[in-house]
């Protein structure tokens, strides 16, 4: 209470006298943080973390400039500046990589931004809450399940002698596929496998949305004579519209970030064609070949994409409607 | 004509309805069969696994499956290794996390915007793989347990869920009120906030818990030694990488001997390392919906 009073005080002497309120603030602001010191203790051990595990590396990123060596460390080792981006650039994986990264990432996005929508969209139709409740737990287990079993799953349900997808196919009088073993296939497997684990996940943000809406809008549509898909097209789409764009930008700024460690699992020498993108590429080239610089500056260019694109993004949305990350 | 208007408008409702159920029907098949399939196959016999006869229901009913996991020491290695990084990491997580998230929680909190970005920046921008790989081994701790422990103690999505519901949910008025009953900070959030927080931080464990227990790039860059491996990793070996090699399985030459004993294993294996998760999960999920919730309001 007394607090606020001097919270206030100090506002007004602002005002006044500029001059004389700096040093009246930076007092009180220095008083306050003595006062709540053991706030301070405690963000210690988190901050030293963070600096750590995530500064460290940020500035061990110079590297991608560097030829790397472990003796002479991060910051001493010998300048190449752009070698190893142009290297990369000249590459003829360069490419592919791109094109792969980005196709299965435009993918993604195409199937996997709208299908949590249209899930929750369903569900809100649901007057029945029991049912609803159901369908919200089944739809969510797969979450559950750890990218080493949904890959195991993958590559037994499409196995040429296990699966159960194959057993369909040759009921239906085809031959025999190897999916897992086909270039073309790759991109959908992982696109609609990862719906299959993520659809009821994604749905919860947008269910949470469409339970905020003003109830009076509902009213209001069946006062006017509104069908269920009215009410849907001009009710519950423009309320979850914010959260939409919201998971949009997110969607696009990790555009270049595909789920590298389900990708690397269901790579096979047959799909690595359309299945090699950039992440796995920095994986095996760095750690399992041991070229540190080269794919250092792999990565950097891949999160530099990737903050460009998110900020871009962000920019856009911010001008064509009030939704944006900051 | 207002009343036939009516009428056509609930036909149509009513069609639209069903359009709803039946793409929901749709969906549960989708969903649950692969997960019925799974369950039923590893309760079969290896001979009717491999010749295809497991459509819905186990088909000669057998433990089989299941007696080689529980007899086999690397598979039972990994569960437990699996168990202690997870119980480990859960509680080095959760303590992290309040430490921080609970005092930029604070509108009193000096310097918690300039924290607040030093935090966002890490999601929007990474070292990126190999300087991280090189961070932990300059550390000494590659091939330690301590890899597993100490590279993800904290996950700024976490924070600022658990900052999110401080804000919202410990009235000023209280923390005021208590500070002039001369409690400290760290008294009030151990008296005060963590006894009203129960919810939040079921929240946490649950999201680290699943994360941890389903974790397997970390092992698979910073340990070498296969009596560190988590469950994960043996999984990825017996069930991707097709090797039941002498160093992972005991009985590798009978079971080369049986191929269908293999095959039936990955059945069995897939449950047992899926189960603990999915027979937690229907009595937490109201708890994950909510983490999901609060995370979804703009931090």
């Amino acid at each position: 209470m007394g607090n606020t009073g001097i919270l206030k005080a100090g506002h007004t002497r602002i005002r006044k006298n500029d001059k004389k309120s700096f040093a009246f603030v930076a007092k009180r602001t220095l008083k306050g943080m003595k006062r709540h010191w053991q706030l301070y203790l405690l963000i210690l051990a988190p901050m030293v973390y963070i600096i750590i595990f995530k500064y460290i590396p940020m500035y061990g990123a110079q590297i991608a400039f560097r030829d790397f060596s472990i003796v002479k460390g991060f910051a001493a080792s010998d300048f190449v500046g752009l070698k190893h981006f142009e290297m990369f650039f000249n590459s003829p994986n360069f490419w592919l990589l791109i094109k792969n990264t980005l196709g299965i990432s435009l993918y993604s996005l195409a199937i996997g931004f709208p299908a949590p929508i249209i899930l929750a969209l369903a569900l809100n139709e649901v007057k029945n809450t029991k049912f609803k409740k159901t369908m919200q737990m089944v739809t969510f287990a797969p979450f559950f399940i750890s990218t080493v079993v949904m890959v195991s799953m993958i590559i037994m349900f499409l196995s040429p002698r296990l699966g159960f997808v194959d057993y369909i196919v040759r009921a239906l009088g085809f031959e025999s596929i190897n999916f897992m073993g086909v270039p073309e296939y790759f991109k959908s497997i992982f696109v609609w496998s990862n719906i299959w684990q993520g659809i009821g996940y994604g749905a919860v943000i947008y269910m949470a949305a469409l339970a905020g809406i003003n109830p009076e809008l509902y009213e209001a549509a069946k006062v006017d004579g509104a069908s269920r898909f009215q009410k849907m097209r001009h009710v519950d789409i423009p309320g979850i519209a914010p959260a939409a764009i919201i998971l949009l930008i997110l969607g696009v700024g990790q555009m270049m970030n595909v789920g590298f460690e389900k990708i690397y699992l269901m790579q096979n020498p047959l799909n690595v064609s359309t299945s090699e993108v950039i992440s796995t590429y920095v994986y095996k080239v760095g750690l399992l070949g041991a070229n540190f610089s080269f794919s250092a500056a792999v990565d950097l260019f891949n999160s530099l994409i990737n903050l460009i694109l998110l900020i871009t993004v962000n920019y856009v949305a911010q001008k064509i409607s009030d939704s944006s990350l900051w | 004509m207002n009343r036939t208007n009516a009428i056509r408008g609930s036909v149509g409702d009513r069609l639209f309805l069903i359009l709803i159920y039946v793409f929901f029907v749709f969906v549960l098949a989708i969903i649950i069969y692969p997960l019925i399939f799974i369950l039923s196959s590893s309760f079969s016999s290896a001979q009717a696994v491999v010749s295809g006869r497991v459509w819905l229901w186990p088909v000669d009913f057998s433990l089989e499956g299941y007696r080689v996991i529980f007899s086999n020491p690397a598979i039972m290695k990994g569960y437990v290794n699996s168990i202690f990084y997870t119980t480990f990491g859960v509680m080095i997580n959760i303590v992290m996390t309040i430490a921080i998230a609970y005092p930029l929680s604070k509108s009193t909190f000096v310097g918690r915007n300039l924290i607040m970005m030093i935090l966002v920046f890490t999601i929007l921008f990474s070292g990126g793989l190999i300087p991280t790989y090189l961070t932990v081994k300059s550390l000494g701790i590659l091939n330690t347990r301590w890899a597993m422990l100490l590279p993800g103690a904290l996950a700024v999505f976490q924070v600022i869920i658990a900052r999110t519901f401080f804000q919202t949910t410990i009235p000023k008025e209280l923390n005021e009120a208590a500070e002039l009953d001369g409690c400290s900070d760290i008294e009030f959030l151990w008296r005060v906030v963590l006894p009203l927080s129960k919810a939040i931080i079921a929240v946490l464990v649950l999201f680290y818990a699943v994360g941890h227990w389903n974790a397997y790039f970390d092992a698979l860059i910073y340990l070498k030694s296969p009596e560190l491996f988590p469950l994960q990793i043996i999984l990825r070996n017996i069930l991707i990488l097709n090797s039941v090699d002498a160093g992972t399985l005991v009985d590798a030459n009978r079971l080369a001997a049986l191929q269908g004993l293999r095959d039936l294993l990955k059945f069995s294996l897939i449950v047992v390392a899926t189960l603990p998760v999915l027979c937690i999960y229907p009595f937490v999920q109201k708890y994950f919906v909510q983490g999901i919730m609060i995370g979804s309001i703009k931090g």
